[in-house]
């Protein structure tokens, strides 16, 4: 490969822009001697610039580029917008978005389905945009962070004069031999007591601080690398994402799916705000929940002999999940289920009634034997009642009653009642929350709801996510660069004399204003007060 | 206690205002016995120290609405409050690190109007629900607000970049396009002078209309411009003479309260519009032609930096608040740490926004005018997230 030699006699490697020795400019071509120089990675030469040719280096090159990297931040922000414009599929009160869509939000609801973006961040598009962005995060690091390393660590404390005056921060004075010996010493003094590192060779100075700091992007680079990573192994290794939902009711032991753990509920409840600590004419009304609860106990099951063995006990609470090794519970649901009614049959001929009895709703028994010979059979039950309009062959339209589903969300019965004297057994009807009297009305036992009893269901969230610990290490390095990058300052002073003139120039990655004001403040206690202000240059 | 809190919530804003007074008389006045340097140095010690005393009070405000309620950022009242507040302590931060007399002159009117706009919200003291009875709420929304009053900051910055850089070059696009967002500035104005001005007539209106076959009420608070979709009044004070809706919202606008939201904008743009052409006739200049003497001396090099660094303790406050801790607290509460809820997307769209921001100030040419533009529109996507997905997008977070 070709070497660029500079005039301090300096070989560099192509692409390098500013000498890696002495500082002056090599590349001429571009470069405007009227503006501060370019100093982006100590002019350096990176990976993606010398090396051009094969299909490797034209995917580094690609990767490593920040153009690149910007775009793909954009792209990532738009899709990540579009698709806060209609709900996405999750979130639907419907399993079937090809047709919810476009009935809800019309032409352009038809083009969010689409165009996929009522599932835009699960599409393999958004997918491969965060995949690119790990990628170029890597790439861009390993091209930059060794030059940057290289440079920082090899500087030389003498610097050409044309360096020094190209800075963006930078005066030139005329100072005699005499004079000069003991203004360097006062200056270094002066900067090192503003925690400056000085280095000297001759007549010149190398002041520096902060250095560290520069790390600080690369720092926060690896924290996000790690959270990516993270992501992408709770997806991809089998066991290490868990993500079901239980329903238990009270009294109840059941299965977590996909474990090995049992979950009893010994008592769910729900708590309501006093009415005093709810304002007037709050816009939630008077029936604020305070808190949700589920008093359980976790086992695990012993694989050999079957048997449950206690391994956790308490309350699981909104914000208070229960954990246990690697799974996590959390209340996610609570209601209360209707599990059984108590009937009262009375006997209307001579008001008063026979006898009280319990059907479970999950379970209602064919026949209730009852005092006084009375006999109730089940004749039909449905838990989740409705009616179905129905057309006969004849053209004729009748309703014929079906249930929805298996819970006792509107249980209804009909009962076949026989009691000694009756002349043939009665049929009633009881359908729960509606008033059958006319139906009825020939009857002369009629069933009549007493009470209900009901049964609270906690739906818990059962979770394992084993890559939480990643995660959560990449955000916390990741914050770590942020705060090196953003809270200091990489900043250095180079001071050289020579032949009568006295060149200070100074750099840093941000905060030119602070590190104005401390050159003026050091050059005033070196009793040699200079002003660097902008608009003296 | 509830009085000590109206009145500590009043002073802040009283305080707010005189300092707004005292920087714009700092910049504006020609000082003319004690000469314009020892003038601004005078004006601008007021200003910051009641921008001090302002804060100290907000504190106060929120330390007795804590005591009241457990709580002070839950519903849209308190978190505008409060977001008014950091920005207040972030200019205060930025003022100490750059000495600029000038910043004030803009940061404190913003949050006065922040101030204004909160208040237009119900200022009750609402119980929390299960889901927001968390530690890491406070931890939470108090870093995210943080950041975004730094971000605020860098905004008002790199509007002042702006009306610096027009000023040297008036027939640009830059120019026409600084102006309509001091059209849209005036328009958040006349939302809440109109909010206020309503609200002391004690105006009522209210319609009858069915959402998803269901009949429902809205209240309106304002002179119905826009009615619900065939709706019915109720009852309606005059206004003007004028008793029912000018027109009634399309069918397609869906949501409950949606007619009353869109009322609302439009007596926000028309009001906004009025207090520009008053602005316009009366100084007979565009705005920022107004505003350019207050900028004229800075130094442009200087305020990109500012803006810069503003957004530079903003960013990684705003990293920590609304993606770290965001996401410890979603997997405390809803035992996920990112589940795609509107709120949270827009979280990572500002968050995308400053990155790519930063990322562009690497290359060449992305300082002052450009930079500036991107440091207005962050503040833009932090607005949509905190209000257009509040009232509009309804998410897990919505609160208001
Ligand atoms: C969402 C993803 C990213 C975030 C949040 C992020 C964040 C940051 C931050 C905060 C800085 C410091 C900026 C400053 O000092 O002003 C930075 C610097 C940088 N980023 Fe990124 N970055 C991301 C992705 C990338 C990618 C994909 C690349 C690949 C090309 C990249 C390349 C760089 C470079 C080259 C620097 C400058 C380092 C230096 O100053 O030495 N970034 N990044």
């Amino acid at each position: 490969m070709e070497n660029t030699k500079c005039e301090c006699g300096h070989n560099n490697p192509v692409g390098t822009v500013l000498c890696e020795h002495c500082g002056k400019p090599l590349d001429e071509r571009g470069d405007r001697p009227d503006q501060p120089l370019d100093m982006r990675y100590e002019g350096k030469a990176r990976r993606s610039q010398t090396k051009k040719a094969s299909l490797v280096d034209r995917v580094w090159n690609f990767f490593s580029s920040v153009k690149v990297a910007i775009w793909l931040i954009l792209i990532t922000l738009v899709l990540s917008a579009l698709g806060t414009v209609f709900p996405q599929k999750q979130f639907i009160p419907s399993n079937r978005p090809e047709v919810y869509y476009a009935q809800e939000y019309g032409f352009w609801g038809d083009l969010y389905y689409k165009l996929g973006l009522y599932d835009v961040y699960e599409s393999p598009v958004y997918i491969a945009l965060l995949a690119s962005i790990g990628i170029s995060l890597v790439i861009c690091s390993l091209d930059r962070v060794l030059p940057l390393y290289k440079a920082l660590k090899n500087q030389q404390v003498k610097k050409s004069p044309v360096f020094i005056a190209r800075q963006r921060v930078t005066r030139t004075e005329t100072v005699s031999s005499e004079e000069k010996e003991a203004l360097l010493d006062r200056l270094a003094e002066q900067l090192s007591r503003k925690y400056y590192n000085i280095r000297r060779d001759g007549d010149s100075i190398l002041a520096e601080k902060g250095r560290f700091s520069r790390w600080g992007p690369y720092i926060n680079h690896i924290g996000l690398i790690l959270f990516l990573f993270g992501v992408l192994l709770r997806h991809s290794i089998p066991g290490w994402y868990l993500d079901e939902t239980v329903f238990v009711r009270e009294g109840e032991t059941k299965k977590l799916p996909g474990l090995n753990y049992y979950i009893e509920n010994k008592k769910a409840s729900a708590e309501l705000y006093d009415s005093e600590e709810i304002p007037m004419g709050s816009k939630n009304g008077q029936n604020v929940v305070k808190k949700y609860e589920t008093q359980a106990v976790l086992y695990e099951k012993n694989k050999d002999t079957g048997e449950l063995k206690e391994v956790k006990k308490g309350s699981i609470i909104v914000n208070h999940p229960m954990k246990y090794d690697d799974v996590e519970l959390f209340q996610s649901d609570f209601s209360t289920e209707t599990r059984a009614i108590v009937l009262n049959v009375r006997d209307q001929k001579k008001d008063r009634i026979v006898d009280t009895f319990k059907v479970n709703l999950f379970d209602p028994k064919e026949e209730y034997r009852l005092k006084e010979g009375l006999k109730v059979t089940v004749l039909d039950y449905f838990p989740d009642f409705a009616l179905e309009n129905k057309r006969l062959e004849n053209g004729k339209k009748v309703s014929i009653p079906i249930t929805k589903s298996e819970y006792p969300n509107r249980p209804a019965f009909i009962f076949k009642v026989n009691a000694p004297g009756l002349k043939k057994p009665e049929k009633s009807w009881m359908i729960s929350g509606t008033n059958l009297d006319d139906v009825n009305k020939e009857n002369r036992f009629a069933m009549e709801l007493k009470t209900l009893k009901t049964v609270n269901v906690s739906g818990l969230m059962v979770r394992v996510d084993k890559s939480l610990p990643i995660i959560f290490l990449g955000g916390i390095i990741s914050m770590i660069g942020l705060v090196m990058g953003f809270f200091w300052h990489h900043r250095r002073v180079w001071v050289r004399w020579e032949e009568g003139t006295l060149y200070i120039g100074a750099h840093t990655n941000k905060n030119w204003f602070g590190l104005r004001r401390e050159l003026e403040d050091a050059s005033k206690k070196a009793e040699y007060p200079l002003s660097f202000s902008p608009e003296q240059r | 206690m509830v009085q000590l809190m109206e009145y500590s919530l009043f002073t802040t804003f009283f305080c707010y205002l005189l300092s707004t007074i005292a920087f714009v008389t700092a910049v504006t006045g020609k000082g003319s016995r004690v000469g314009k340097e020892v003038h601004t140095r005078i004006w601008g010690r007021r200003g910051i120290v009641l921008a001090m005393i302002g804060v100290a009070l907000h504190v106060v405000f929120i330390v007795v609405r804590v005591m009241i309620g457990g709580h002070f950022t839950s519903n849209m009242f308190e978190f505008i409050a409060f977001l008014c507040f950091t920005i207040v302590a972030s200019f205060i931060v930025i003022f100490f690190l750059y000495r600029t007399v000038t910043l004030g002159a803009f940061v404190m009117p913003l949050s006065v109007i922040m101030l204004g706009y909160a208040s237009v919200f119900p200022r009750e003291v609402e119980p929390l629900i299960p889901a927001l009875q968390s530690y890491w709420l406070h931890i939470h929304v108090t870093t995210v607000a943080l950041g975004e009053g730094a971000l605020a900051v860098g905004f008002v910055a790199g509007l002042v970049y702006l009306i610096r850089w027009v000023g040297d070059n008036r027939m640009s696009r830059t120019a026409t396009w600084l102006e309509v967002i001091m059209a849209v500035i005036l328009m958040v104005v006349g939302f809440v002078l109109t909010s206020f001005i309503f609200g002391a007539m004690d105006y009522q209106a209210s319609f009858r209309h069915s959402v998803e076959g269901k009949a429902v009420v809205q209240e309106y608070h304002m002179p119905a411009i826009a009615g619900p979709y065939e709706g019915k009044t109720v009852q309606a004070d005059s206004f003007l003479g004028m008793k029912e809706p000018l027109f009634a919202i399309p069918s397609w606008m869906e949501g409950k309260e949606a007619a009353r939201k869109l009322n609302s904008v439009i007596w926000s743009v028309l009001s906004g519009l009025l207090l520009y052409t008053v602005l316009r006739l009366t100084i007979r200049k565009r705005i920022y032609e107004m505003l350019y003497p207050l900028v004229k001396h800075l130094n442009l090099e200087t305020v990109d930096e500012i803006s810069y660094r503003a957004i530079a303790i903003g960013y990684p406050i705003f990293t920590l608040g609304g993606l770290v801790f965001a996401m410890i607290w979603a997997h405390e509460a809803w035992g996920r740490f990112w589940g795609n809820d509107p709120k949270e997307i827009w979280a990572l769209v500002t968050w995308l926004f400053y990155s790519a921001y930063l990322h562009f100030r690497l290359s060449k040419g992305w300082h002052g005018l450009k930079s500036s533009w991107m440091a207005v529109g962050g503040f833009v996507v932090i607005l949509i997230n905190t209000i257009f997905v509040n009232l509009v997008i309804a998410g897990l977070h919505s609160y208001a």
